[in-house]
């Protein structure tokens, strides 16, 4: 396989607060190729968004990327760029898709400005070129008579129309790499749907690759084609999105499916996970999640569980792979309610 | 801004204010050419020495024999220049400080934050005060460096607190998270988020700033005769106010219709200024809370 496009390894974002080192990334490795979409998944407080801040190396203190940490895209180490280069990088090969429509547009300015404003940060072109490109890139995202909404500002727009503003700045520039924290989330399903449509429509046009972040299982199986799921700072599994969802290994990867509305299956709740995740300043020490595993036993709170191989291009971290006879043994609702749905 | 304009002349008192304040600056620019007399000619010490009104002399002479109204237009230019100049001058200064420091964040802010403190600790009209007693003679640029030097302290807090609030937008994170510089997203993308209120201070600060100029010549510290004042023109009245009361009346007239002219201005502007109605959706909870303190905070500082 050709070298990826952004290579993590071991990635270690650290916050010195005042209670404590929380260590919200701890050692996370993964890859993306030229062109691929790859879903990140997990529960608020995981690690997911600070891991997409550190690739920007937008993490501000007290928080910083430890070292030894290395983000290599085209060859150079992101960690170590001075800011200057950092700065070249950022909107032009790798940008960013916020969560939050209503906030991630300046009220002050048109759209079409703030579109043409990443090309003029970047030196691409004249104020005119710009400015052509912006409204130009407005269509490209669907959105019908681009002159007139260039000139308009953002509370004159609808979320779903601000989302996609949001998206054209991140993609005027052509960027090898987007990455798309929670970009639905604040978001109507339907416009959700659309949102989506548009990401893998842009996606296949201009063979950018995707690192889409979100909480949503739902998001992901439609849109991306392999699956990071992180938990505690780490990741705890990883697999091709159709694996992913018909053969879960990690319990915590089975409790996110489980907890997921599906059509036709009738239940009178949703399961949910019970518990929360703990502190990052205060991760248990062997399996990070054994305190909230209904398969945990006393090898999970002594044991750090390292990745254990599943398939080809699968892994989870969970001594269940050692052990998968224990999986059987334990009758629990959860793996009831999901043998009953599957 | 077409927008502001139209809201503010659709506000009554702005209305009023906009139109004292327009009358005030044509009658500085020309008012002194039409006025057949110099405002320093002393035209006839004998015999035209503290004439009351007449139709050769619509608002009388002074002690001098020197035209009232002649010397209350170039007192206009003068407390309009001091105003204005000193007041433009301070909100550059204080702007500039609040941003860095509010954006800087941490140890910087603090650091800034504590050599303002004791800026503010010293009251305003004592360091004024002191410096012009030191000075042999004032210049009208020196006065306004002075002036303006002085009355930055209120406004960089002000900017300090809104740029608090903005640098957290998720807007000024995607501007970084889009590769643009530090001072291009102070500049273009954080200080047009917190002009509102600036405009708002400075319009009252002039207001202010006409008054300490008019305080300080009247206590013989500012603007120095034969130069025209309204500050010091009141302070030559005052010694004769009974017998001759225009000496004294009409330079009183003039500070305070012009101040009061900014002072209502500056409410109307905050009115229409109100970041909850020019971008309804987004609203920083520091210009609601700083705003109104603006006054008062500008005053001490």
């Amino acid at each position: 396989m050709a070298e990826p496009l952004l290579r993590v390894r071991d990635l270690r974002t650290y916050f010195y607060t005042e209670n404590g080192v929380a260590r919200a990334v701890d050692g996370i490795s993964f890859e993306i190729g030229a062109g691929e979409t790859v879903g990140l998944v997990g529960e608020s407080g995981c690690g997911k968004s600070v891991t997409a801040l550190s690739v920007l190396r937008l993490v501000r203190p007290p928080g910083r990327i430890e070292q030894g940490s290395e983000l290599i895209f085209d060859g150079k180490n992101l960690a170590t760029l001075d800011e200057r280069e950092m700065r070249a990088i950022r909107g032009a090969r790798v940008s960013m898709v916020f969560q939050e429509p209503m906030t991630a547009l300046n009220p002050v300015f048109t759209v079409g400005d703030q579109i043409a404003e990443v090309v003029r940060v970047h030196n691409a072109g004249s104020k005119q070129d710009a400015w052509a490109r912006a409204v130009q890139m407005l269509e490209t995202v669907g959105i019908p008579s681009p002159e007139q909404r260039a000139t308009e500002y953002p509370h004159q727009l609808s979320g779903g129309m601000r989302q996609r503003v949001v998206i054209a700045m991140a993609l005027i520039m052509n960027p090898a790499l987007v990455i798309a924290d929670e970009p639905t989330t604040a978001l109507d399903v339907t416009i959700q749907a659309q949102i989506l449509e548009l990401l893998r429509d842009l996606q296949q046009r201009f063979g950018t690759s995707i690192l889409l972040i979100t909480h949503d299982l739902g998001v992901v199986a439609e849109t991306v084609s392999r699956v990071i799921v992180m938990y505690g700072g780490e990741i705890v599994e990883e697999a091709p999105v159709n694996h992913l969802f018909a053969r879960a290994h990690h319990p915590y990867t089975e409790g996110l499916l489980n907890a997921m509305p599906r059509v036709g299956h009738e239940r009178e709740r949703l399961a949910t996970i019970p518990g929360s995740v703990p502190p990052p300043t205060n991760w248990p020490a062997a399996c990070r999640f054994h305190d909230r595993c209904p398969y945990a036993w006393e090898r999970c709170a002594t044991e750090h569980p390292p990745l254990y191989p599943i398939a080809k291009g699968h892994v989870s971290r969970c001594h269940l792979a050692d052990e998968p006879k224990r999986r059987a043994e334990k009758h629990d609702p959860l793996v009831v309610a999901r043998g009953a749905s599957t | 801004m077409n927008r502001t304009l139209r809201r503010l002349l659709a506000h009554r008192s702005a209305r009023w204010s906009l139109a004292t304040i327009a009358i005030l600056i044509i009658a500085a620019a020309i008012g002194p050419m039409l006025v057949p007399y110099e405002c320093h000619t002393q035209l006839d010490i004998v015999r035209l020495q503290n004439q009351p009104p007449s139709w050769a002399h619509p608002l009388g002479t002074d002690q001098f024999s020197r035209d009232v109204l002649a010397r209350l237009l170039c007192g206009a230019r003068i407390s309009l220049a001091v105003g204005t100049l000193a007041v433009a001058m301070s909100m550059t200064i204080g702007t500039v400080y609040g941003l860095i420091s509010g954006y800087a964040g941490g140890r910087v802010d603090g650091a800034m934050m504590r050599v303002l403190d004791a800026f503010l600790s010293i009251p305003r009209v004592m360091l004024v005060i002191a410096v012009l007693t030191l000075w042999d003679s004032v210049s009208l640029a020196g006065m306004i460096v002075l002036l303006g030097t002085t009355g930055w302290f209120g406004v960089s807090r002000l900017v300090r607190a809104e740029t608090l609030a903005v640098k957290r937008m998720d807007y000024i994170e995607a501007a970084r998270a889009l590769g643009t510089p530090t001072s291009r997203i102070l500049w273009r993308h954080i200080l047009p988020n917190v002009i509102a209120p600036v405009i708002v201070a400075a319009t009252l600060a002039v207001g202010s700033v006409i008054a300490l100029e008019a305080g300080l010549s009247f206590l013989g510290a500012g603007v120095r005769e034969p130069d025209a004042s309204w500050g010091s023109m009141f302070l030559a009245g005052v010694s004769f106010s009974t017998s001759t009361w225009w000496i004294l009346f009409f330079p009183g007239i003039a500070i305070v219709g012009t101040v009061l002219a900014f002072n209502v201005l500056g409410d109307a502007l905050r009115d229409v200024l109100d970041p909850r109605q020019l971008h309804a959706p987004v609203m920083t909870v520091a210009s609601s809370v700083a705003a109104p303190i603006a006054p008062e905070r500008l005053e001490n500082g």
